[in-house]
């Protein structure tokens, strides 16, 4: 369209050379419509950066009487909790000692067997086998929260998270300090944090398994041989030389998945058993971060809770935003490395 | 030779039988643990067939749910919402993120493509529940009511850095003498990208399609405050009164999209936790075909990929 | 002794003792096709012997059948006999980590751990359970001496191995294999990556180490096997793409008098 209105014949006389070169240099701007391409691209990108920045921005914004009423009250731990809608009193640090504690446990107990199912994958597995395997992590990957909270409500917190608490809470329990953290009863239905930490502990597991696997995939064979060599068993290898020099990739995957189990809500909600109570011991009932936003934002009334809510959300939105930037550092300086050593 | 010569090799004839073991023993883990962590996906496949599989019958797929306490009856509330749903978030987010990719492999260093990147980064890594608070924020308390819309929209930000970042894996890995030979035939770039670049990268950005959608499927989180559920939710009723009333076609998708609509996730969500048995059962017969859904989507979606390496190679 | 390649080397081989390390009518697969074919080889102690011959005429697969390092190949199979100090090195019964701290082996690319310079060096001995730090010390100031090494790094042994110059890497990669104290020392290529004067360096240590070592060196560069070899040894493939070893003599031999006209034609430069 444009390139119509502009375009000019060059037999026409009296242009100067300034003018021509100007006009030329419009018509090749506009020229064939790349202008608009360029534009609608350009406006794509910036979309998403906006999209990003607005999440923020909005839950900033809409927690404002929250956070200017509670301060950093709001987060600071207490020993005994309110959260109150009745009375507009909230202070989430239940939910956020939820959220933590059952991520550190999905990541104490998914971090060995990640690294074990990479070590397995790239060292170990026969070429055959390797396929199907990634495959069934990634499989893992793809069932969806609600399924995870409805096999672990039905099928896991009663078959094994009950039992291993009871056996937890006679054993680990009675310890003087530890056994704060491991005091009993669990509740019959196995509704508790454990329960949500182990549920965790497996939803996490292909997200960190399959980046340390690519990270153990990407170190140059030369570190083997050079290892093997020297007479080292192909466990010293792997241990001494091939998961030092991934290190911070490996860090970057767990902090990939904690970010995952920080967020992770439909499942927890459902085995996390759902209470503001501020027990410590893992064996109790508890909530997260996540959860008590699932279940409690539709039905909050006043606009203090629902604020208080969003105030939560912000803080979760927080948290992962660090987490993510960690880990995207940590492995892009492993790949850079690699790709310095290929070049050096 | 030197004394502590004969020092290493007496350490390493005395040490290679603990080595060994070790070395066994560690390996053997790993084998095992790899087992230990397909446990929990073969127990929950087999338990929701095992479960689930007693309740498919063709009323749940075509009626709609009766009255708690009877049993009987149907999601195809749920079926037709979660189709609805992430269909319209597939097309809110497909575009955008092509095109957002298209900029991001044309131009990686610049600072808004670093910034794109980034942006692409930290979107993949916020919370759904987040995602579901912002669009509660942005579109639901605005629109003043709950909406199918607001959902296929939480559902589409989600679906975004999956997009984005497989379609920019597979134009990255488009020969660059490709796009030259285009360009020096005088195509414009935009014609390029439209006939060249997209063609040859169209299995890979089909295969981030297919799985954020597999991934928008099952989520719940970003719908609880946005589609929020609606049992009574009646597609066939609403077209017939549109017909009836001789409303346009766009008035009656507006209707179909423009209030509150349940999905498959959410409805097994809230069967769950109900007290009343058929419906748990049911829940059950929801995950079997949710899950069914999803790792269809999924298994297609590597197949696509494969088929698309093995044309690269062959 | 069974050598019939040469009569001279028939009587340095009387002179000298039994083989350090000796191949016996080797056959290598990889899969199907058979890389190796009917390789005799025997390799003297306290002697540098050096492998040439046009590349892709398996000297490197060669190499690393005397540490067994083709087994990390899964498809690789191996006939006939490989002896150290008399005894075999293959089959199921043999222990390959311990076959590989007595020969050691130095790469064609400097690969040095993304360690520090000192747990480079101290890598081999600690995983044979030296944990005393006066004992390690003395280990990875030998080893660093012994590669020519020590004074450009004595002041920073804690600074990233990486961090060196190509040729210090590949020295650091040599003193590294040394503190195993291996018996024999496997060298690929290893001043290929490396600038002239570097190259020199490790030819020089190479004649140093000799003394305590027995060296086999896998070398393009023939007045690199000239210069340092006791011993070459000429591969050639044969018309079914299949390594075969043409000859095996005195080096001084090979570049002035060499039996075959192959060999010949290599050694000056008018093949590969």
């Amino acid at each position: 369209m444009i390139r119509k209105t502009q375009s000019f014949s060059p037999d026409k006389p009296g242009g100067s050379l300034t003018a021509e070169k100007t006009i030329q240099g419009i018509r090749q701007i506009f020229d064939h419509g790349d202008l608009a391409w360029r534009g609608l691209l350009l406006f794509a990108g910036f979309l998403v950066i906006v999209l990003t920045v607005s999440i923020g921005w909005m839950l900033w914004q809409s927690s404002v009487d929250a956070r200017s009423l509670f301060g950093w009250k709001f987060f600071t731990p207490t020993l005994d909790s309110h959260w109150d809608p009745v009375n507009n009193q909230f202070q989430a640090w239940p939910f956020i000692y939820g959220t933590l504690v059952t991520s550190l446990v999905a990541i104490l107990l998914a971090v060995p067997v990640s690294l074990g199912i990479a070590v397995f994958l790239t060292e170990l597995c026969p070429p055959w086998l390797r396929t199907p395997l990634n495959w069934l992590v990634e499989l893992l990957a793809a069932i969806p929260s609600v399924v995870y909270g409805l096999w672990g409500l039905f099928v896991f917190l009663p078959l094994v998270v009950a039992p291993l608490g009871e056996y937890l809470s006679a054993s680990l329990g009675t310890f003087p300090l530890l056994g704060t953290w491991f005091a009993g009863p669990i509740p019959l239905s196995g509704a508790s944090r454990l329960g949500a930490g182990l549920i965790l502990s497996i939803m996490i597991t292909p997200t960190i398994a399959a980046v340390s696997r690519d990270v153990l995939q990407a170190i140059p064979n030369s570190q083997r041989e050079a290892s093997l060599a020297l007479g080292s068993t192909q466990w010293e290898t792997i241990w001494q030389v091939l998961i030092p020099y991934g290190m911070s990739g490996i860090l970057g995957s767990v902090i990939l998945g904690l970010g995952r189990a920080l967020g992770e809500t439909m499942a927890v909600t459902m085995v996390i058993g759902n209470s503001t109570n501020s027990a410590i011991s893992l064996l109790k009932p508890g909530y997260t971060m996540a959860s008590v936003i699932a279940n409690e934002f539709a039905e909050a009334v006043t606009k203090l809770h629902s604020q208080a809510l969003l105030e939560v959300g912000l803080a979760l939105f927080v948290m992962t935003l660090i987490l993510n930037v960690m880990a995207r550092f940590l492995v892009w300086r492993v790949s850079s490395k690699i790709q310095q050593e290929a070049r050096g | 030779m030197t004394s502590s010569s004969g020092k290493i090799a007496l350490g390493s004839r005395r040490r290679l039988k603990n080595r060994k073991i070790s070395n066994f023993v560690m390996l053997f883990l790993t084998g095992l643990l790899t087992i230990l962590a397909l446990v929990p996906l073969f127990w929950i496949i087999g338990y929701v067939v095992y479960k689930g599989g007693p309740g498919l019958n063709l009323a749940f797929f075509t009626q709609l749910p009766r009255p708690v306490g009877i049993a009987g009856g149907g999601v195809l509330h749920a079926i037709e919402g979660t189709l609805i749903i992430t269909m319209l978030a597939a097309i809110f987010a497909v575009p955008p993120g092509v095109l957002a990719a298209f900029y991001a492999a044309r131009n990686p260093n610049t600072r808004l493509g670093i910034g794109l990147r980034f942006s692409t980064d930290v979107l993949a890594g916020v919370p759904s529940i987040v995602v579901g608070l912002f669009t509660y924020a942005f579109l639901v308390k605005p629109m003043g009511h709950y909406s199918g819309l607001a959902g296929a929209v939480a559902l589409a930000i989600l679906m975004l850095p999956t997009i984005i970042r497989t379609t920019e894996e597979m134009l990255k890995l488009v020969p660059q003498s490709l796009r030259e030979g285009s360009l020096a035939l005088g195509a414009p770039e935009w014609k390029t990208s439209m006939n060249v670049l997209l063609p040859a990268a169209f299995n890979g950005i089909m295969t981030g399609i297919l799985l954020s959608l597999a991934r928008g499927m099952g989520e719940t989180a970003p719908l609880l405050f946005t589609a929020l559920g609606n049992e009574r939710y009646d597609i066939r009723q609403i077209v017939t009164s549109s017909i009836q009333g001789k409303q346009g076609f766009f008035q009656m998708v507006t209707r179909i999209i423009n209030q509150p609509m349940d999905s498959l996730p959410l409805t097994l969500w809230k069967y769950a936790s109900q007290p009343y048995p058929e419906r748990v059962a049911q829940s059950w017969t929801v995950a079997l075909v949710l899950m069914f859904f999803v790792l269809f989507l999924n298994i297609a979606a590597r197949l696509w990929l494969e088929n698309r390496a093995r044309k690269l190679r062959g | 002794m069974a050598l019939n390649i040469s009569p001279l080397s028939v009587s340095r081989a009387n002179a000298l003792s039994d083989a350090k390390t000796e191949i016996k009518n080797l056959n290598l697969y990889y899969g199907k096709f058979q890389a190796l074919t009917d390789i005799n080889l025997p390799i003297y102690a306290n002697k540098i012997t050096a492998i040439i011959g046009p590349s892709g005429c398996g000297k490197s697969t060669l190499l690393r059948s005397f540490n067994r390092m083709n087994d990390l190949i899964p498809s690789c199979r191996t006939e006939g006999e490989i002896l150290l100090d008399g005894s075999t090195i293959l089959g199921r019964g043999v222990d390959v980590v311990d076959v590989r701290r007595r020969v050691g082996m130095v790469f064609q690319r400097p690969n040095p751990f993304p360690k520090s310079i000192y747990d480079n060096v101290a890598y081999g001995p600690r995983l044979y359970g030296i944990r005393d730090r006066r004992e390690l010390d003395q280990i990875v100031e030998k080893s660093l001496h012994q590669a020519a090494l020590w004074d450009e790094v004595k002041d920073k042994l804690q600074q990233s191995g990486t961090a060196l110059s190509g040729g210090q890497q590949q020295r650091l990669c040599i003193a590294r294999a040394l503190a195993v104290e291996p018996e024999v020392i496997l060298m690929d290529e290893p001043a290929s990556a490396l600038d002239p004067i570097s190259s020199l360096k490790i030819e020089e240590l190479m004649q140093d180490i000799v003394k305590e070592f027995t060296i086999i060196i896998v070398t393009h560069n023939m007045q690199q096997a000239a210069r340092v070899s006791d011993f070459t040894a000429m591969m050639m493939i044969d018309d079914k793409h299949s390594g075969r070893l043409i000859e095996f003599d005195d080096t001084q031999r090979i570049f002035t008098n060499p039996k075959d006209k192959r060999t010949e034609d290599y050694v000056t430069g008018r093949f590969g």
